[in-house]
């Protein structure tokens, strides 16, 4: 039968193929990472991974939720739109344990001067002063409270 | 065995149907939920408004952004310059002493315009570093974000030269691209960014373009926005309000 006779040049290579197909569909599958393309050309996981990290930055509700007297006094005061990490620095870690972790106070000395010295660069209706003029060395809340700045 | 046309089709459609089924839910099982997560990455279309005519380059976003995403020494995924423009706009004097990150020795020049601006990276709808990329590791999330999978990156740093806002850099220990990630650990929980949590002016402004109630709206439709090199359609959206031609 003719068909039996020439098949062998059919049927090795056929194998061949099949072999290689099976070979690159387990490599695929292994090295691919799962989900790959769900989203577009990137690892789903990622996104958990990014999500994953710690906070900082307790954010302005968190610090309220206690603190809530210097929140009212600020809230009358130039300073209301300031956040109390904007001053105060990162307090996730106190926020999260504020029996054993205390925040310390910010040096007003350089504190103020950061936002209030006078530059040519700054907003002409922001309230700037030239520091070593308007108190001559004198930290500012000697004068000024910082949750209400107004004298 | 003796089947008709009609059963054969039925029986096709139906396997058809079972298997596609199949594998979406196979596609689904790949997902590890967050417990308690109400997240929908869907819903939101992240960006930001910057107000020149607010930022008083305290350097505070800096600062903010270094120590919420421990960004290595002398690195700034996020930093301020300063601009003082005389009439040659094409030649402004640009100056951020380490990525102002101390703030600014005071400027004193009258004769010229002066003004800070904050960059940051500008998450492009289109952007070129997620273009570039071989291995799939810089992408845009759904929620638009442009984000580094740093398990992926191979650090080859395609991406760090495509950017045309100079937003990325080569981490120098982990040995991979790094940037800005618009603060994902935060606003997936509802906080808003370091950088804008810490700026005291409120001149940045993190904004949500498929939030319908978002005053960014409101900003789009009644002020004067630019973003930085409209002209290479990268997408942009940190939107600056006030924003002087002199700047790049």
């Amino acid at each position: 039968m003719p068909f039996s006779r020439d098949s062998g040049h059919l049927v090795r290579p056929a194998v061949v193929l099949l072999a290689g197909l099976a070979a690159f569909l387990a490599i695929r599958s292994a090295v691919v990472p799962r989900g790959f393309g769900r989203y577009g050309h990137y690892r789903p996981a990622a996104l958990d991974l990014i999500r994953n990290r710690p906070l900082t930055f307790a954010g302005q509700a968190q610090c309220v939720e206690c603190h809530d007297e210097e929140a009212k006094l600020r809230a009358a005061g130039k300073h209301a739109r300031v956040a109390c990490e904007a001053c105060h620095g990162p307090q996730a870690a106190h926020a999260g344990d504020f029996v054993n972790v205390k925040p310390q106070l910010p040096d007003v000395a350089k504190l103020c001067a950061r936002c209030h010295e006078q530059d040519a660069a700054k907003p002409k209706t922001f309230p700037q002063v030239v520091t070593a003029e308007h108190s001559g060395g004198v930290v500012c809340n000697t004068c000024h409270q910082p949750h209400n700045p107004h004298l | 065995m003796d089947i008709t046309r009609r059963e054969l089709l039925t029986q096709c459609s139906k396997l058809l149907v079972l298997t596609g089924t199949a594998a979406l839910a196979f596609e689904r099982g790949g997902q590890a939920p967050v417990a308690g997560d109400t997240y929908q990455m869907a819903a939101h279309w992240w960006g930001m408004i910057i107000d020149i005519d607010k930022c008083i380059g305290c350097g505070n976003c800096v600062r903010a952004c270094s120590k919420e995403n421990g960004v290595p020494d002398g690195y700034f995924r996020t930093w301020v310059e300063r601009y003082q423009v005389t009439e040659d706009r094409e030649h402004p004097f640009v100056e951020s002493p380490d990525g102002a990150i101390n703030g600014f020795p005071p400027a004193t020049r009258k004769d010229v315009k002066s003004f800070f601006v904050p960059k940051i990276c500008n998450h492009c709808a289109d952007s070129p570093c997620t273009q570039v990329c071989p291995v799939g590791a810089t992408f845009m999330s759904p929620d638009g974000v442009v984000l580094i999978d740093p398990d992926y990156c191979l650090g080859c740093r395609y991406c760090i030269q495509a950017c045309p806002y100079g937003c990325r850099y080569f981490h120098p220990q982990k040995e991979i691209a790094d940037k800005c990630t618009l603060c994902y650990h935060r606003i997936t929980k509802g906080l808003t960014t370091a950088c804008c949590e810490a700026c005291p002016t409120g001149a940045r402004q993190l904004v949500d373009l498929k939030n319908p109630k978002d005053p960014v709206h409101e900003i789009l439709r009644t002020s004067k926005v630019q973003v930085l090199k409209p002209q290479m359609a990268t997408g942009a959206k940190v939107f600056y309000k006030n924003l002087d031609g002199a700047v790049r």
